[in-house]
């Protein structure tokens, strides 16, 4: 139960449509909508790969995307992690 | 007089219905919906040819939204999973919820409100702080009167809503008021309980059965009955042919002084719904049943409750259930004076 | 119960029964044209809270299949106001069949112009006002999307004018279609209107839906182009099963978000809005 990584659903688990610029986000499990903007989409992309922590996270999105040399990146994307957390669609491993 | 008498024997068999003409299913509908058995109904008569197009519709639709129903309590049980699973104490689903996680009968197109949870009461303040710290849930109101009234009194937490997802939470630490006569045994009833694979867990099914028994005449002046009644019934087809089951109940319920309602849930579900039984545990031949049975089926082809006098009766007996008779002359005196200001 | 009455709203039976027999003959004199359901979707009941209620300053409570449990009681001389709320509610709470969208819809070549917005946006008054002048109606209060075929069934029920609405049908429309002036309800003055005849005789033909509008009345003209999410949210708000009908919800809503041309428009007056929707169909709807 220490560990700080995360987890989402599969793939399977969601139903995403572009609407200009959003994700529209159908979840299964739960019946609920989501309209995502970047980078949050990405983040469970990027967890479909299997759980992570924060570090490990950022790593997986920099090999896809460029981010610029912006410092606070990992403060930055455990805020996004914490919204996803309380929408349930992503959790503590 | 028309009662629910044909709600409860289409349930138990469908085939009732094959003469029914407009008016009937008309009826039926009506009774299934008040009673909260539309989607247990429809799930019922699911692929009978006979039934008419609109009859086929409204089950349709029904059926939908018990799935809806069933989706939103295992999310809500999942989502409470994840607040309380690093407490790394028991949390036991009860009712509808535990019903469908497990997927049992009773969960069958069984509409589903809040969700209900049985922690141990040493572990309450910690479940409290939990739901309400970084789980998102909140008072529904701020009340000291009612927050101590609950506290004091019943077997549950004021009730939480979650701030996003509008759902409530009511977490129990028994499962009869307080100050009800009958005091089953919580801790045994956890520590009795059955993991499931995500680490939530139900009721032992014996204690599952003493629960709903106890919920039957517990709750409220036996409204919502016939309901319970079928979770009864659906309990008991479900575990009545595992080895050890009746003889589990018959103590179970001795422990939790619940041997009376229990042996009386069992006999109106055998008079409602043909249930197959135990006979030793039924007590069978007490007097009274009758007037619990017409209580029952008080509906008429409108979906109305009738037989007001007769309800009357069962709700003044429902708080002398729930209470002490001084405790209850102060409960109603202090709502009345709230009332005032 | 002691005075009842059946009706069917496009795909929608409803039976209504009632302690009193005024909002019984009022809603047969309205809803005269509609075939009446042997089994229906709703049971709506209009009753006394006690016995003597019925009799002294008789108030009407308003209950069916699916309830508020703490709706006001209206009194009896807005009887047919509350026989129409309780069929409202059904469709609000128990509509489990088609997406519901709180808003006004007309056709014309099998096509259908969708409005909705907030209430008082003026959606009703428009739809009720393009019924009479070459548009089929098909519903002031409800639009029902079919969640296999993308199309929207009409629901059209009696039009509740309101407050100056009322004035500007009385005089112009067959006085036999008005319905009594209800002052002072919940919701002001109200008077029912009896849909044409075509909208009735149509009620069961289904349209495709072809352009969406957000009208704002009381406002300088204008017109803008509103973005999908946008849309899809104010859609979702103006639905109150869309979380219940789950993901068939979601996939009939998302594929009318992205195929209906879409613009909010504000306009000063009723003859403007008529003026600015005829040009926007013959620009936008395909």
């Amino acid at each position: 139960m220490n560990t700080n990584a995360y987890r989402a659903d599969p793939p399977e688990a969601r139903r995403v449509i572009a609407l200009d610029g959003v994700a529209l986000i159908f979840h299964r499990p739960s019946g609920l909508t989501h309209i995502l903007a970047p980078p949050a989409p990405q983040i469970l992309e990027a967890l479909a790969e299997g759980d992570a922590e924060p570090a490990a996270l950022l790593d997986r999105l920099k090999r896809d995307y460029d981010f610029g040399d912006s410092d606070d990146l990992e403060a930055a994307l455990e805020a996004r992690i914490a919204e996803l957390e309380m929408s349930g669609l992503v959790w503590r491993a | 007089m028309t009662d629910a008498g044909i709600l409860t024997r289409a349930l138990v068999d469908p085939s009732t219905t094959q003469n029914f003409d407009a008016g009937d299913w008309t009826a039926l509908i009506a009774m299934a919906r008040a009673e909260q058995l539309m989607g247990s109904l429809a799930h019922r008569l699911d692929g009978l040819g006979f039934l008419p197009e609109k009859v086929a519709q409204l089950c349709a639709d029904a059926r939908r939204f018990a799935e809806h129903a069933r989706r939103q309590a295992l999310w809500e049980a999942e989502m409470s999973r994840r607040v309380l699973a690093p407490l790394g104490e028991p949390v036991v689903l009860l009712k509808g919820t535990a019903y469908v996680a497990a997927g049992l009968s009773a969960g069958v197109g069984r509409s589903i409100g809040d969700l209900d949870i049985l922690v141990s009461h040493e572990a309450l303040d910690a479940v409290e702080r939990a739901l309400t710290g970084q789980g998102g849930w909140e008072w529904v109101k701020e009340d000291a009167y009612d927050d101590a009234y609950y506290r004091d009194y019943m077997h549950e937490l004021p009730p939480l809503i979650h701030k996003e997802r509008d759902r409530m939470i009511d977490v129990h630490h028994t499962v009869l008021p307080l100050t009800a006569k009958p005091t089953p045994d919580a801790v045994s009833m956890i520590a009795d309980s059955v993991e499931l694979e995500n680490g939530l867990r139900i009721l032992s099914p014996a204690d599952m059965v003493c629960h709903s028994a106890a919920h039957l005449f517990a709750d409220g002046d036996l409204a919502g009955g016939l309901r319970n009644l079928w979770d009864i019934d659906q309990l008991l087809r479900d575990f009545g042919t595992r080895d050890g089951f009746w003889k589990a109940l018959g103590q179970r319920a001795e422990r939790h002084q619940l041997a009376k309602p229990v042996a009386r849930a069992l006999r109106l579900a055998e008079a409602l719904y043909e249930t197959p039984l135990d006979g030793a545990l039924a007590r069978r031949g007490r007097v009274g049943d009758a007037l619990y049975i017409r209580r029952l089926l008080a509906r008429d082809d409108w979906g109305r409750e009738t037989r007001k006098f007769l309800r009357l009766a069962f709700y003044i007996r429902s708080h002398w259930l729930r209470m002490p008779p001084l405790m209850l002359i102060r409960h109603l005196w202090t709502k009345w004076r709230k009332g005032q200001n | 119960m002691k005075h009842e009455f059946r009706v069917r709203v496009g795909p929608a039976g409803f039976r209504i029964g009632s302690d009193w027999k005024q909002p019984i003959d009022q809603l047969a004199a309205l809803y005269s044209d509609y075939p009446a359901p042997d089994i229906p979707d709703f049971t709506v009941r209009l009753f006394a809270q006690r016995p003597w209620r019925r009799f002294l300053r008789p108030s009407v409570m308003i209950g069916g299949d699916y309830m508020l449990p703490d709706a006001a009681p209206v009194s009896l001389a807005h009887g047919l106001l509350a026989a129409e709320m309780g069929m409202n509610l059904q469709m609000a709470l128990g509509q489990r069949r088609y997406l519901l969208l709180h808003a006004s819809a007309v056709e014309r070549d099998g096509k259908a112009l969708l409005m909705t917005g907030h209430s008082g946006a003026g959606k009703s008054t428009l739809s009720a006002l393009l019924g009479e002048r070459g548009w089929r109606f098909m519903g002031d209060e409800f639009v029902l999307v079919d969640l296999s075929t993308a199309v929207v069934h009409a629901f059209p029920r009696l039009v509740s004018l309101k407050n100056e609405a009322i004035t500007l049908f009385e005089g112009a429309v067959d006085a036999d279609r008005l319905g009594p002036l209800m002052r002072d309800t919940p919701k002001g003055d109200i008077r029912h209107l009896q849909p044409p005849t075509d909208a009735i005789a149509k009620m069961s033909e289904p349209a495709r839906p072809a352009l969406l509008l957000f009208p704002r009345f009381g406002h300088a003209p204008d017109v803008r182009e509103v973005g999908e999410a946008e849309v899809f949210v104010r859609l979702t708000q103006a639905s109150t099963n869309y979380v219940a009908l789950g993901e068939a919800g979601f996939d009939a809503l998302s594929s009318l978000v992205r195929t209906i041309p879409t613009r909010a428009v504000d306009y000063p007056d009723t003859e403007n809005a008529v003026a600015s929707v005829e040009r926007l169909w013959m620009e936008l709807a395909e």
